[in-house]
């Protein structure tokens, strides 16, 4: 793999991470910039993904660079068969920089194999997704003011929800405490709770989304109805795992409620004018954090 | 008479190398690993033979033939205990049993169907996280296979 590739959010050190997150800051404080000027980037998206492109194309666009790709693999060569292989090593040929979309898990590894320009995973099947997990941890640096020892809260889907493990891994680095809210179809998985363990993160497991009093950061997740085998537990689980604005009364001031969006019915809408509701200003945070990635990825700062 | 036709099943080897207590179920996965179908060496094999260890075994002769230890420890994750003989001149002169390698090269396929190695034309790469239970982890979809899940391509 080329080194300046992000495919995992494992690839990235302590210290990297924060360089990450100092340069986002200085992205949010003055956005454009021409870093990226004579610099051509390709966006391979293989399965659409509308707001992660249009934040990863607002980012290039902002830094001055300029964009190929597509949205969508349905009119491009792989519909004719064509493998990621392939198209990996031709479009290498073009560009500075690829930033990928793929529905295989495992792909954005293989891509940086056989790519020759550095490659940023946006998101291979249910695998990775790291510059979510970064605009999540910046999103919690700028609203605590910290990283370290803070209360964070899980809820929803923990056992298929990428974004909750890989948030877990990033935030293993800065003495968390973690509350794992879910079904018990849907709990925290056996090797994630080992990991904990293993680097001496304190965790408790509940079923109900009660006691929230202590959260400095409440992560909601979409439980999707796919995930169960008996409905009628679904439509017990998703009214339990729903976020009313009521039941924030009593929270701590600082607290805010983060959620990779899109948002289905896990966050009542009455949360949204809450000021502890954090969600679409996260959203917005990611554009500042990819400009940092893709500076990154090409040695630019 | 008995002892005459035992002789004649078990063949002695004056060079080369002796697999032995093969599970007889892994035998033709042993032999197919190692590419001994493709070997113009003498080869042997007997299988299902009674093993005072573990029932029945399986164990494969392979005249003029020494496997380097990367070559051997590819087998190591159908039949753990196998226990390599080395023949010279018809003298056991060295017996080595088999490790686990830090990684494994298309060998294992990975239990994920999604995983771009069961889609595409990628060969499988894995690295063993535990290898005391046998836990290895694909290197691309990153999914932990535990050893009664793990399936030879």
């Amino acid at each position: 793999m080329n080194s300046k590739s992000l495919v995992s959010i494992t690839d990235y050190s302590k210290d990297k991470i924060l360089k990450i997150l100092d340069a986002a800051a200085d992205f949010e404080a003055n956005p454009n910039r021409d870093l990226l000027k004579g610099k051509v980037v390709a966006t391979l998206f293989f399965e659409p993904s509308t707001r992660t492109r249009l934040s990863f194309e607002t980012a290039i666009n902002r830094l001055g660079g300029r964009v190929i790709g597509f949205s969508d693999a349905a009119n491009t060569s792989t519909s004719k068969g064509e493998t990621l292989h392939d198209t990996i090593r031709m479009v290498s040929n073009y560009v500075d920089l690829i930033v990928m979309r793929h529905p295989l898990d495992g792909a954005a590894r293989y891509a940086s194999e056989v790519g020759s320009v550095p490659i940023i995973n946006a998101g291979d099947g249910s695998n990775q997704h790291p510059t979510q997990t970064l605009l999540d941890l910046y999103s919690i640096k700028k609203t605590q003011g910290r990283l370290e020892n803070l209360n964070i809260y899980m809820v929803g889907d923990l056992k298929y929800g990428r974004t909750v493990h890989s948030l877990l891994m990033a935030m293993s680095h800065f003495k968390p405490n973690f509350t794992f809210i879910a079904p018990d179809e849907l709990k925290m998985p056996e090797q994630y709770k080992v990991f904990c363990d293993k680097n001496g993160i304190p965790y408790k497991e509940q079923r109900e989304l009660v006691g929230i009093e202590n959260a400095d950061i409440l992560y909601m997740t979409r439980v999707q109805r796919e995930r169960f085998q008996d409905l009628l537990e679904y439509e017990r689980v998703k009214n339990v795992y729903k976020l009313k604005n009521a039941m924030l009364d009593g929270t701590k001031d600082n607290l805010r409620v983060l959620h990779p969006l899109p948002r289905v019915n896990e966050i009542d809408v009455d949360v949204d004018s809450n000021p502890k509701a954090y969600y679409f200003d996260q959203a917005r945070n990611g554009v500042f954090v990819r400009q940092a990635v893709i500076c990154d990825s090409l040695g630019l700062i | 008479m008995s002892e005459q036709k035992k002789e004649l099943v078990v063949v002695a080897l004056e060079n080369g190398t002796v697999i032995d207590h093969i599970p007889s179920d892994k035998l033709f996965k042993v032999v197919s690993i190692l590419g001994l179908d493709k070997s113009e060496k003498q080869i042997t094999i007997g299988n299902n033979l009674t093993s005072k260890k573990s029932g029945v075994k399986g164990i494969i002769k392979i005249s003029d033939k020494y496997f380097k230890a990367d070559e051997i420890d590819k087998i190591a994750l159908v039949a753990p205990n196998a226990v390599l003989n080395i023949i010279k001149d018809y003298k056991v002169v060295e017996k080595q049993t088999i490790g686990l390698p830090e990684e494994i090269h298309d060998i294992i396929k990975c239990v994920n169907p999604k995983c771009i190695t069961n889609n595409q034309p990628v060969p499988t790469r894995f690295e063993v996280v535990d290898k005391k239970n046998i836990v290895v982890k694909c290197h691309y979809c990153e999914s932990m296979i535990g050893q009664n899940e793990i399936e030879i391509k």
